[in-house]
């Protein structure tokens, strides 16, 4: 009977990282008993309630592409009545029902869509479907841990994530509708059912589902600390993380420390509806009355909003700047280039990242002072973004490219960040912001850099680590396919966007046409509807190819991308525990790809120096001897 | 009916797509290709790369162009032609980086990609180029901070001493405008007496709220600074002129303010636009609720003799509504000396109209 790997973390960490080998016989017997456990598991703990790394990823990543497909469509709903405001919907009452009033989409089931549309993207695909899924999935199987440090608290932050969902999902039934005051939910209008139908008991449910989730993200995100920072394997030290883990580490640290910021908000946010306090509202009369509440700040909220919000982005886009490292180093075949520089640029942008968020707020009356504060340091954080950028181009420089469908969407995450980060550069200027806030420029930007971006760091991803998930390799010819329809259509998406912003075209707006302003860019509009539009269809081809894959897909072997790092050392399918036998230890950093004087062109991260003396590195023959 | 023949339809497609992806893998297993590791796919991808970079770029320039003349809405204040000049700059710069690292990046891809035999250059790392590339944009960033600082902090800064005063309350949905009358002083409203009549809460045993009037549209002179107060009487809302390159929120509970010289009549834009129905709009550009999209103002500029007319006919809004009026004189007590004076009654009074002629 082939040996199952142990199941308690303790015991395995000794055997991987303190004692060196532990006697074969003591270990087999040891292991031959967690094998029997195993086979008893009933299948609601092997799939269901697992507390296993990998069944957890895979748990948050086809959660996140529910999720995907319905902010998609919810996008296409408001695609079409902002490329057709004069078209009817009628055809779409079967599903929208009372939403659609006399062949038009009710105004406020429009801020409906797109506020559920923005949550659902940030939160529940970007962060939990993204980062979850990655985190989950490579950090123990990259540093070289039998598991998580704890694997109920692992299972547990799914499974608050999981109810979040649940309750997230059910407001879209309820007669009142979803939260409709935008995802940023600022107050008064989320605050008052009187100001938004929305706001009643839809934002009830929502700000209870962003508890529930903020809880999820906070199990997961100590989890993922704990674990980089003490399940590391033998000689793995934070010099030889590749820079995936580096990256999922730092976000989860960014979760840490903002996430609670936006429980504190919410909360706040609670009491000013359900239980009379005035954090958030003061003078207000509205729906024929003068509301008792004084002496609150709406700007409050803000500031506290972003203070979560804008470290938000960096926690989407910095888990997909380290998979897309990790995969243009391995498909250049060359070493990602300044990996040192990679490391420093991401602390670089985490910490800049917590004292940048009034530049969401430079006309909301907060005091000009401010903006000129938050001004500068929003551009500095350029710098950091650009080394990145550069070094990615260096890392392509003189490679030996191999484009597999994981590869073009690492490139195209690249392209997809310089368009959309270079306009940030417009939009972190507190002057130009004053024209530019809130226009479709800000929609373009942000859709460019955050969100396509991050989705192609997704899907770069799914393609390159689906063979270690289910031991099929995914369908190449269906990913270059999706990769060129996606890339060619958000560019189609969101270019024409910028036109649209510069114009002046206020967002969230159900309709431009009341205004002589606003009404020049009609076919514009059109345009970017249906290339949306086809652009989300043409996803179902990376869904169909995902399933079908799993069950139909060809079977993959130990290591299909000749890759260095520690995952693919493991078994083809990884049983419980990742590695059958010990855990092999570290000898040396991830990127060593086309070493002069080696073999092949790549040596793993667990080969020690002693076996490749044709490849050494001076220093590196020091110490193999 | 219509929502099951589209289901239908889609599960017809699906059908199909899923039989041809199947015939494809089934002719890529006979012909060998299904395991091969790097096939012809690696070259087309590689070509492609370029396709996209000329093609992509190509469409990018042509529409860009095609599309600039709408893309500039016309500019009638000072302080906009410096944020234009600006903004163009910015992108000037910007364009130059996004032109340079795309093509980079496409034109490496499709260069180096895989050839049989060819082994990549093992290049780690060059600590004389990431300096460089650090300090360069650090320079060039901290250009752009100084520029928009100092535009920043002008056009932040306090409104000249001259300024006409205008207020602008946003409501769900639409904007209430008032001015402060002959005496130059806007009067203390109150959120606590707003009804349909009284829709700004006008305290009227406050003497300047006696003169106050409202009007439907902004009227404000050429060429003079205007000083825009601004607030809100529910949710958030949102002041955007975009003409004028203004923006501003209106806060429940906190005043704002934002000045900007006009520079332009709207009878001179309509001439140089050659659109007599032109107007100024002020559009709520913060969402505040299912009307948000519809929530506008019009704004007149006016030759300074004409808005003076203009001005000097309006009737205040206690004349216009004697029984309010009426009402505030029954009760004894001067409400304004109760518990909710507005932060507004505490500010230095506006500067009077007259000093800037």
């Amino acid at each position: 009977m082939a040996a199952k790997p142990n199941l308690s973390p303790g015991v395995q960490t000794q055997g991987g990282i303190g004692t060196g080998p532990v006697p074969a016989t003591e270990h087999g017997e040891h292991l031959h008993h967690d094998d029997h456990e195993h086979h008893d598991q009933h299948w609601l703990w092997k799939y269901v309630f697992s507390q296993d790394h990998k069944q957890i990823a895979k748990q948050f990543l086809i959660t996140g592409m529910l999720w995907a497909i319905l902010g998609g469509t919810l996008s296409s709903l408001f695609r079409l009545q902002l490329g057709w405001p004069e078209g009817t919907m009628e055809w779409l009452k079967p599903f929208l029902g009372g939403w659609i009033e006399a062949g038009k989409l009710n105004p406020e089931f429009y801020l409906a869509l797109v506020t559920m549309h923005g949550t659902i993207m940030v939160f529940f695909v970007l962060t939990a479907g993204l980062s979850g899924t990655f985190s989950n999935f490579l950090i123990p199987l990259q540093v070289g841990a039998r598991d998580m440090a704890s694997g109920f608290m692992n299972m547990l932050s799914y499974w608050f994530f999981f109810l979040s969902s649940v309750i997230m999902f059910s407001s879209l039934f309820i007669e009142t509708g979803p939260a409709a005051a935008g995802w940023t939910i600022y107050p008064p209008l989320s605050a008052l059912p009187q100001a938004i139908s929305g706001s009643g008991a839809g934002m009830t449910l929502w700000l209870v589902s962003m508890a529930l989730f903020i809880v999820s993200q906070l199990l997961g995100g100590v989890n993922y600390v704990t674990t980089v920072i003490n399940l590391r394997t033998r000689g793995m030290s934070m010099s030889k993380l590749p820079l995936t883990i580096w990256a999922f580490f730092l976000t989860a640290i960014l979760g840490i420390l903002s996430f609670p910021v936006l429980f504190s908000a919410a909360l706040l946010l609670i009491f000013d509806r359900s239980f009379g306090t005035s954090f958030f509202l003061s003078d207000i009369y509205i729906a024929g009355k003068a509301l008792s509440n004084q002496g609150g700040s709406p700007v409050l909220f803000q500031h506290l909003f972003w203070f979560l919000g804008h470290p938000e982005v960096y926690i989407v886009i910095m888990p997909a700047m380290g998979m897309v490292s990790e995969v243009l180093a391995t498909n250049a075949r060359k070493p990602i280039f300044g990996y040192r520089a990679m490391i420093g640029s991401l602390i670089g942008i985490s910490l800049l990242s917590f004292v940048v968020w009034a530049h969401h707020m430079f006309v909301t009356g907060m005091n000009p002072f401010l903006g000129s504060v938050f001004m500068f340091l929003t551009l500095i954080i350029a710098v950091p973004s650009g080394v990145k950028v550069f070094n990615w181009l260096a890392t392509l420089w003189r490679g030996n490219i191999r484009f597999t469908a994981a590869m073009l969407f690492a490139i195209g995450f690249v392209s997809l960040f310089i368009s959309g980060g270079l306009t940030g550069i417009i939009l972190g200027n507190a002057t130009l912001d004053i024209q530019m806030h809130n226009t479709y420029f800000v929609v373009a930007h942000f859709h460019l850099v955050m969100g396509s971006a991050a989705f192609f760091g997704l899907f770069a991803g799914v393609y390159h680590w689906f063979p270690k998930m289910f031991g099929r390799m995914m369908d190449e010819k269906l990913g270059y396919i999706h990769f060129w329809l996606t890339f060619a259509g958000v560019y189609l998406v969101f270019m024409p966007m910028h036109y649209v912003g510069i114009a002046g075209f206020p967002r969230r707006y159900y309709a431009w046409t009341g205004f002589d302003a606003f009404s020049q860019f009609a076919d514009m509009n059109k345009f970017i509807s249906i290339a949306a539009i086809i652009t989300f269809l043409g996803q179902f081809v990376f869904i169909f190819n995902f399933f079908y894959s799993i069950y139909r897909g060809r079977r993959a072997t130990q290591n299909p991308w000749n890759s260095t790092t520690l995952e693919w050392t493991t078994p083809i399918e990884p049983g419980h525990g990742n590695w059958p036998g010990e855990i092999p230890a570290v000898y040396r950093w991830p990127y060593d790809y086309s070493k002069p004087g080696a073999e092949e062109d790549f040596i793993p991260q667990n080969v020690p120096y002693s076996q490749t003396q044709s490849s050494n590195l001076p220093y590196e023959q020091e110490m193999a001897d | 009916m219509t929502a099951l023949t589209i289901l239908l339809v889609l599960l017809l497609l699906l059908v199909v797509f899923g039989l041809l992806f199947r015939l494809q893998i089934l002719t890529s297993i006979f012909s060998g290709t299904f395991t091969k590791d790097i096939g012809m796919s690696n070259s087309v991808n590689a070509i492609l790369m370029l396709v996209f970079l000329f093609g992509g770029g190509g469409w990018f320039a042509y529409s860009f162009v095609e599309n600039f003349s709408k893309m500039n809405p016309p500019i009638a204040s000072v302080h906009g032609h410096q944020m234009e000049r600006m903004f163009w700059t910015t992108m000037t710069v910007i364009g130059v980086a996004f032109a340079i690292t795309q093509a980079l990046l496409f034109i490496y891809a499709y260069k180096y990609q895989h050839k049989e035999g060819r082994r990549a250059y093992f290049f780690a790392h060059n600590n004389k180029i990431e300096v460089i590339w650090t300090i360069i944009p650090a320079i060039v960033m901290a250009a752009l901070i100084f520029a928009g600082w100092k535009a920043w902090t002008r056009i932040t800064g306090p409104a000249p001493k001259n300024s006409v005063v205008v207020e602008v309350m946003g409501k769900q949905f639409n904007w209430l405008v008032r001015y402060p009358g002959r005496d130059m002083k806007l009067g203390v409203v109150n959120y606590r007496m707003i009804d349909a009549v009284n829709e700004w809460g006008f305290d009227l045993s406050d003497k300047s709220s006696l003169d106050d009037f409202t009007t439907n549209e902004i009227h404000v002179p050429k060429g003079v600074p205007v000083l825009i107060k601004i607030r809100s009487r529910d949710v958030l809302h949102a002041v955007y002129m975009p003409q004028f390159r203004v923006q501003m929120y209106a806060v429940p509970g906190m005043p704002t303010r934002f000045w900007f010289t006009p520079t332009t009549t709207t009878d001179e834009m309509r001439a140089r636009l050659g659109n007599p129905k032109f107007n100024y709009e002020l559009a709520c550009n913060q969402v505040c609720g299912g009307s948000h999209f519809a929530m506008k103002a019009t704004i007149v500029v006016d030759e300074p003799d004409d808005y003076q007319h203009w001005y000097a006919a309006q009737q205040s809004f206690a004349q216009k509504n004697p029984e309010v009026l009426a009402a505030f004189k029954q009760k004894a007590q001067p409400l304004v000396s109760q518990a909710a004076v507005s932060a507004e009654a505490k500010e230095a009074a506006p500067v009077p109209l007259a000093a800037s002629y």
